[in-house]
């Protein structure tokens, strides 16, 4: 943590007290209103038949037995387990490569972290109509291009079945967000001193050996961070799906966010969207945890 | 991209020691091998903008064709003109998109200037529990809570409004927002505070006269965050709004997409998403200095 330069004045007399106060009372009342309250009151609706209009009914816990019993919701979850388990490390791979690429400044690694990072500012919706068109079979590039390399023989049904679905996902997301895996890790890299790398290699250690064993490890602080930044992000996934797959085929791309905002917002159900809201929250607040774990870990 | 890291003040201060490979190259790499390599990962990143920018100016007619060209034969700007016809035309998504985000960018970054001086030059009583209480929301994202969010915003009246919007947007820019401002104003020199006050000012006018500029980057910073977030955001836009005419430009692509009859107009989507991502890129390239900056800021320390 930074130092903290009001604390070396003494001082604290009550009219400095209520100044500091009402300056920050505008950002404690807004996150009151519209996350804390917002936040008990989801526990509050899940003990409730709650339909979007109309009064609610108190049901106890009968919304919390109904998820076991879900199907779509146990199918969500996996899938979204599944989508998290392969994006995090094709994530984490290929931005380290691309920071081990851009690391030193030399003439024109500006201009490559510039376009690799670019993508990053677009939007997760507006990326998602891009690729659903690219990959579209009829009127998309993507067929047409891999085609013209070879690489298939008869133009692919990208959505219709959940591997090449996953795979047209997959690569919307690299495209959009590896830059800012790229900038966190090479961040993670300059932070070590080339003196380490020198001496290893000095050492008779390979390119390849010296990562894995030298700058990996000392960088694993960062590492952590954004793999802790991925997971939660996938475990969250939503537009990429409602976009590019609809949740299809037959519900088999479906994610839990998604299956959470259909079961509020398309059936109705708010009393059960909330209890499987406050099943992802208790998800979250694990995840969280182990970055504040890694986080207080840093400072000392 | 320009960060001042330790690793490139390094290498400025000592320039090339001759036994050093070249400054820069990936070890084991020749030079052109390391621009092939760019290079070629350059042209799969932009690849997509270009087939975009190349679509977009086809007639409607040849921007459904199959399989695709990769030039328009017959250059045009009708997919645009019928962008401004869909719906409730889309100057007025524009229009929308551009009050929430200003909207939400002048509340986070008001609102984390005063609680980031606050935080970090005030003895605020309980200030550890409330700089803790707006931080946690950095752990629970509004997808997590969003039926009730959405309940919360019909009981005051704020659904299917802007204002709403812009209220939840600032609330979950709150935690990064105020703990960059808080980190900006707890770099400012004590005795240039105590000199302000000295010389007669009050803490607001402290604030505004000596502390604003030394803080500005992160102010800066707090301001792409938002409008970055805010112009882009999809899920509670979708959930919150149920008016066409109150669409942001995210959610007018997916009434494109839903299509007039069944049919999706490709060209006149696809415009539709080179207008949504034009204005990001631009101001990404013209800030990015202190939007990567900002990054590394947030989430590294």
């Amino acid at each position: 943590m930074p130092h903290i330069a009001g604390r070396v004045r003494a001082r604290t007399s009550r009219g400095r007290r209520l100044t500091g106060l009402l300056l920050v009372a505008p950002a404690v009342l807004l996150v009151t209103v519209f996350f804390l309250i917002p936040l008990g009151s989801t526990v509050w609706i899940s003990l409730h038949k709650w339909p979007l209009l109309g009064e609610p009914e108190w049901v106890g816990l009968a919304n919390y037995e109904a998820i076991p019993g879900d199907r779509t919701f146990l199918q969500a979850l996996l899938f979204t387990l599944l989508y998290t388990a392969i994006i995090t490390p094709v994530l984490f791979a290929i931005g380290l490569g691309l920071a081990l690429l851009v690391r030193r400044s030399q003439p024109g690694v500006g201009f490559f972290r510039t376009v690799w990072f670019m993508p990053y500012v677009v939007g997760l919706a507006s990326a998602s109509y891009l690729f659903l068109w690219l990959f579209n079979p009829r009127v998309g590039f993507a067929n047409k291009i891999l085609q013209q390399l070879g690489i298939i023989d008869q133009p692919v049904q990208w959505m219709n079945s959940v591997p090449t679905a996953l795979f047209a996902v997959t690569v919307m997301v690299v495209w959009k967000v590896v830059g800012f895996h790229m900038l966190l890790l090479m961040s993670g890299l300059q932070s070590i001193p080339d003196e380490v790398h020198e001496a290893a290699l000095v050492d008779g250690s390979g390119p390849l050996s010296t990562l894995v064993r030298v700058t990996l490890p000392l960088m694993r602080r960062t590492i952590a961070l954004v793999l802790v930044f991925s997971v939660a992000g996938s475990l969250l996934a939503f537009e990429q799906f409602f976009i590019m797959t609809s949740g299809g085929p037959g519900n088999r791309t479906l994610t839990i966010v998604y299956w959470i905002y259909h079961s509020s917002f398309t059936n109705f159900q708010l009393g059960y969207g909330s209890a499987m809201s406050v099943v992802v929250l208790v998800v979250l607040m694990c995840i969280s945890g182990v970055q504040l774990a890694v986080l207080r870990d840093r400072q000392t | 991209m320009t960060t001042t890291s330790p690793a490139n003040r390094t290498s400025a201060a000592q320039p090339a020691r001759a036994e050093q490979p070249r400054p820069g190259r990936a070890r084991g790499m020749p030079g052109w091998a390391w621009w092939v390599i760019c290079g070629l990962i350059g042209i799969m990143f932009l690849a997509p903008v270009a087939l975009l920018l190349s679509t977009v100016f086809k007639t409607p007619e040849a921007a459904v064709q199959s399989p695709p060209d990769y030039l328009p034969s017959q250059p045009s700007a009708e997919n645009f003109s019928d962008l401004g016809s869909t719906g409730s035309g889309v100057w007025r998504y524009i229009a929308n998109t551009l009050v929430v985000s200003l909207g939400t960018v002048g509340l986070s970054v008001v609102v984390s200037t005063l609680a980031g001086y606050g935080f970090a030059h005030f003895r605020v009583p309980f200030g550890g529990v409330l700089f803790g209480t707006v931080l946690l929301s950095i752990m629970i994202p509004f997808q997590a809570i969003l039926p009730s969010l959405y309940k919360l915003l019909q009981f005051l009246s704020l659904q299917n409004s802007l204002l709403g919007l812009i209220l939840v947007y600032a609330t979950f820019q709150m935690p990064l927002s105020v703990f960059l401002m808080r980190n900006s104003f707890a770099q400012v020199p004590v005795s240039l505070v105590e000199a302000a006050e000295i010389d007669g000012c009050s803490s607001l006018g402290a604030l505004r006269r000596v502390m604003l500029p030394v803080v500005r980057p992160g102010m800066i910073s707090v301001a792409l965050f938002a409008f970055f977030s805010s112009w882009n955001e999809f899920l509670a836009a979708l959930v919150l709004l149920s008016n066409d005419d109150k669409f942001t430009l995210p959610i007018f692509l997916t009434s494109i997409a839903t299509g007039r009859l069944g049919a999706i107009e490709w060209g006149v989507l696809e415009a539709g998403v080179l207008v949504t991502m034009v204005p990001c890129v631009l101001i990404f390239l013209l800030l990015q200095r202190y939007y990567v900056r900002g990054i590394v800021a947030g989430s590294l320390k």
